[in-house]
């Protein structure tokens, strides 16, 4: 099959590739741009594990494909530090021990990125449905839920 | 080696802070690399082809197209992975269950498997080869398994643990009894006598990392496997074993694991891998879709359960029983029995007796999960308990209390218990807040107990320390979720240093010596007495060492806040030598420092705990959703609090997800109706309220800090505290597990 040339930007870097017309973006990133903090749980849409932001949209990545990235911006985990300092989500979910295996991490971090951008100042339960979209089987959500609540009140502050 | 494992009160100074973990940082940038994140030059896509049937004799399988279409590197059966295991008949099942032989078995089992170049080639592969089948009738319930008639899943199964061999094969592989006493008796003196049958539901770890894994095998008989595993010194042992490998040639590196909860302590695919990557020639990667994950990995036992408990007025229990039927699988296991001997271990009783029987079913290979088949024997006898509570007119937490074991009880499965932690948890719910907070109208309290026995093992340490006075720690228990930060907390502690100065990392299994795997609640347990032990072993080096740098005998050296002191009056000119003021001195000294450990961790304190929750429940709809949760637990000592408490939570939240929505949905034909996230639904966000924690410390006195494992535990009230709630709440009495709302609006109705 012929490969598809693809120009987008990923974590505000211009980026070329080709792939597979009925390639995803998640494969796109993980097996051909070496981007591999975003995770398949499932490839169906169900874990948000492969959860990354596409033109200021939360999507799950495997659920889109790789050439419909072409034009557009993509976030993924590996665009939120800035050099080596952390976001402040990423800051929270380290002081409040919000990740166990960490596999969700990456997805959950992002998804929360857009929670905020998009309502600086969720109650609990804004926090809890706006991430209801992402898994995490090893820590009952509760830390999560606590430092995205944190992250939010030092990004109020900042 | 003449190390003290003994507990001995002391003061910490680094064991119980909450600093961040070492390997927080790659786990929050998307550095960590789990076991699908890693790559090897010219390596191919494996794909496995698995069974349709529930039940099937295998009767051709032709893989000549697949072999001829192009990037096609390697096709597989179960020709390509001979018999070597020598009689061992639980490394057979676990052969067997990678690739069938002659025989499918269930929904789902590997047939044959693929390496090509790439993954749409694999796919293409799959669908050109050829398996004839001779549909076999099928059994998935396990009531309906242990019936005459049954379809024999084995026929060379003859049911163990009988006093007479019995004449006819049968799906149960083996009965097994505990107790003492005699419960007839003890019946006859009860006032009131509860007796009730269960049913509980297969469920699925359900880590969300599905298994992955790189093969890379040498024409050279040396191989090299990354997995994602929850003990890698085990699957290079039945990696060497199935495949006639040295094991000292076979290098096992573990990725970061992305959740196990013991769905990863035996090999599922990667003898399938590093055949492929043996047959190709080159590396093989091969990570499962979450449909084979559910399909074909995990998961625990479905179960039916009887159980019987009389009292007499004054909540004296007079006798329990129960008769537990566990699952397997199609494979003999030893879930029932597990089930049998933690059923009725929180109380003390003076008769009691449990029998188990491990039932075959086609469904996939049981497998541990979290506290493996107490969560269910809580189920039943924690129901029960509260009913007979409420027969008696007895508060069933005082109930309880009466009841308790204490250290000096003879437990129902054999031995006698140390100092314990089921009295004190039930103490602190009975004066937790919790337990007084209003309720409205739909809404109920519940509360049960858990118990599990937690492991110990085998265990082997590396402690380094470099010339600049920092301390390399290399363990062999894969860090779960964050045992790292826990045993750096525990060398810190023990050498006096910073936890700043030390870095813990899981080493391969050409690096250190054997370990278990981290199963059992064990690694932070076992590993911090490896790591207590090594850094001791240091501590001896490190006094040696300034003893020569002062020239005095090494007996008058002290260790002592991260400092040799040279201890007696006629040394008051000789100020402290600092680790790193030796460290710097080690090359002129006797070469470089470390201590090492190798040990079997005994001792591995059992572990108690009481739950609370308060839940609603909408008789509209039947859902059940969970308002308050708390979970009172002994960790014997928490070395990191914070991890502590992440443990008592994610066992809390599995234990809600099986008691309410988590289940193996089995068609008629036998096959898995539901092998998704979408069907088989875990727990989100939305689901769950906080949860909140407590931790009681009550020393494990085999443990040089108190410790004991914490990791299961939480996961085994949580069934019993919401089916107790929901009676409350609504006055049904819930015996099937989940709780879904199809089954709560049905009892509603039945009461009417
Ligand atoms: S991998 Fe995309 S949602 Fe699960
Ligand atoms: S931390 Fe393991 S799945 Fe979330």
């Amino acid at each position: 099959m012929a490969g598809v040339a693809v120009s987008t930007t990923i974590n505000g870097d211009s980026v070329e590739y080709l792939c597979q017309p009925d390639e995803t973006l998640l494969d796109v990133l993980r097996d051909r741009l070496g981007l591999t903090g975003a995770k398949e749980g499932c490839g169906t849409g169900d874990c948000g594990a492969c959860s990354i932001i596409l033109d200021d949209r939360l999507v799950c990545s495997c659920l889109v494909l790789g050439a419909e990235a072409e034009g557009r911006r993509v976030e993924t985990v590996e665009g939120m530090a800035h050099g080596d300092r952390l976001h402040p989500l990423q800051q929270k979910f380290l002081e409040h021990a919000a990740l166990q295996c960490g596999i969700c991490t990456p997805g959950f971090l992002i998804a929360a990125k857009d929670l905020l951008a998009k309502n600086p100042d969720p109650t609990e339960e804004e926090i809890r449905f706006g991430l209801a979209g992402n898994l995490c089987r090893c820590t009952g959500y509760d830390k999560i839920v606590r430092a995205v609540q944190d992250a939010a009140n030092v990004m109020k502050g900042a | 080696m003449n190390f003290d494992p003994r507990y001995s009160g002391r003061n910490f100074s680094s064991v119980g802070t909450r600093p961040i973990r070492p390997d927080g940082v790659d786990k929050v940038t998307g550095r960590a690399r789990y076991g699908a994140d890693f790559n090897m030059a010219g390596q191919l896509v494996g794909r496995v082809l698995r069974s349709p049937h529930a039940h099937a004799k295998i009767t051709k399988i032709d893989t000549s197209k697949a072999e001829k279409l192009p990037g096609v590197k390697a096709v597989i059966t179960a020709a390509d992975l001979p018999d070597l295991t020598d009689g061992d008949a639980s490394m057979y099942d676990v052969l067997d269950n990678c690739m069938a032989r002659g025989k499918v078995l269930y929904d789902g089992h590997a047939v044959a498997a693929v390496a090509a170049v790439d993954a749409r080639t694999a796919r293409q592969a799959l669908k050109l080869i050829e398996v004839y089948y001779e549909i076999l009738p099928h059994v998935t319930d396990v009531d309906e398994a242990m019936k005459h008639a049954a379809p024999l899943i084995n026929d060379a199964i003859f049911t163990e643990g009988l006093e007479e061999k019995p004449v006819k094969p049968s799906n149960v592989t083996k009965r097994s009894q505990f107790g003492h006493g005699d419960v007839h008796q003890g019946f006859g003196h009860a006032d009131f006598i509860v007796e009730r049958s269960f049913k509980t539901e297969q469920t699925h770890q359900g880590y969300i990392e599905p298994h992955a894994c790189v093969a890379n095998v040498s024409s050279d008989g040396t191989a090299d496997l990354w997995v994602c595993t929850q003990g890698h010194f085990v699957y290079r042992q039945h990696c060497a074993q199935l495949l006639g490998l040295e094991a000292s040639k076979l290098r096992v590196t573990s990725s970061e694991i992305g959740g196990g909860f013991g769905g990863k302590t035996h090999v599922w695919a990667e003898p399938v891998a590093l055949a492929l990557s043996r047959k190709a020639g080159r590396p093989v990667k091969l990570v499962m879709t979450r449909e084979e994950v559910f399909r074909a990995s995990g998961p625990t036992s479905a179960t039916s359960i009887d159980v019987k408990i009389g009292a007499r007025k004054d909540g004296t229990i007079t006798a329990a029983e129960a008769t537990l039927r566990y699952t397997s699988g199609p494979y003999a296991g030893m879930w029932a029995e597990l089930g049998a001997m933690t059923a009725f271990a929180c109380y003390k009783l003076d008769n009691v007796k449990t029998v188990g029987y491990e039932v075959l079913v086609n469904r996939p290979k049981t497998a541990a999960y979290r506290a493996p088949s107490a969560p269910m024997a809580a189920f039943a006898v924690e129901s029960a308990v509260d009913e007979l509570a409420k027969e008696i007119g007895i508060d069933p937490v005082e109930f309880r209390i009466k009841n308790a074991a204490q250290e000096g009880t003879r437990a129902s499965y054999g031995p006698v218990y140390g100092p314990i932690g089921i009295g004190p948890t039930l103490e602190a719910a009975k004066h937790h807040p919790h337990m007084k907070a209003p309720l409205a109208k739909n809404q109920g309290r519940g509360m049960a107990c858990g118990f599990w026995f937690n492991f110990g093992g085998q265990t082997c340490t590396d402690l380094n320390i470099g010339m600049d006075g920092t301390v390399s720690l290399a363990v062999g228990t894969v860090d779960v979720g964050g045992s790292r930060a826990s045993l750096s907390l525990v060398a810190a502690e023990e050498l006096g240093i910073d936890y700043s100065h030390v870095k813990a990392i899981v080493a391969d299994t050409s690096s250190l010596g054997y370990n278990d795997m981290t199963d059992g609640s064990r690694g932070t347990f076992s590993s911090s007495m490896a790591t207590i032990s090594a850094a001791r072993n240091a501590i001896k080096v490190l006094r040696d060492r300034a003893a020569q740098m002062w020239d005095i005998p090494v007996d008058d050296v002290i260790w002592e806040n991260g400092q040799a002191i040279a201890k007696g009056e006629k040394y008051g000119n000789l100020s402290p030598l600092s680790l790193k003021e030796i460290a710097a001195q080690s090359g002129k000294t006797g070469g470089p420092i470390a201590g090492h450990s190798e040990l079997v961790a005994d001792g591995a304190g059992v572990s108690f705990a009481t739950h609370i929750c308060d839940i609603e429940v909408d008789p509209e709809t039947g859902a059940t959703r969970v308002l308050r949760y708390t979970v009172i637990q002994d960790a014997g000592k928490a070395v990191h609090p914070t991890y502590v408490e992440g443990q008592y939570q994610g066992g809390a939240a599995q234990g809600i997800g099986w008691a309410l929505n988590e289940e193996y949905i089995y068609g008629k034909d036998g096959r898995l109706q539901n092998a998704g996230f979408l069907d088989y639904r875990i727990p989100v966000c939305s689901d769950l309220p906080m949860i909140d924690t407590q931790i009681l410390e009550i020393p494990n006195p085999n443990h040089p800090y108190g410790v004991r494992g914490v990791g299961e535990t939480s996961i085994v009230p949580p069934l019993a505290a919401i089916a107790n709630a929901v009676s409350n709440a609504v006055g049904v009495r819930m015996t099937h597990i989940p709780m879904s709302p199809p089954r709560i609006l049905a009892a509603l109705e039945a009461e009417g």
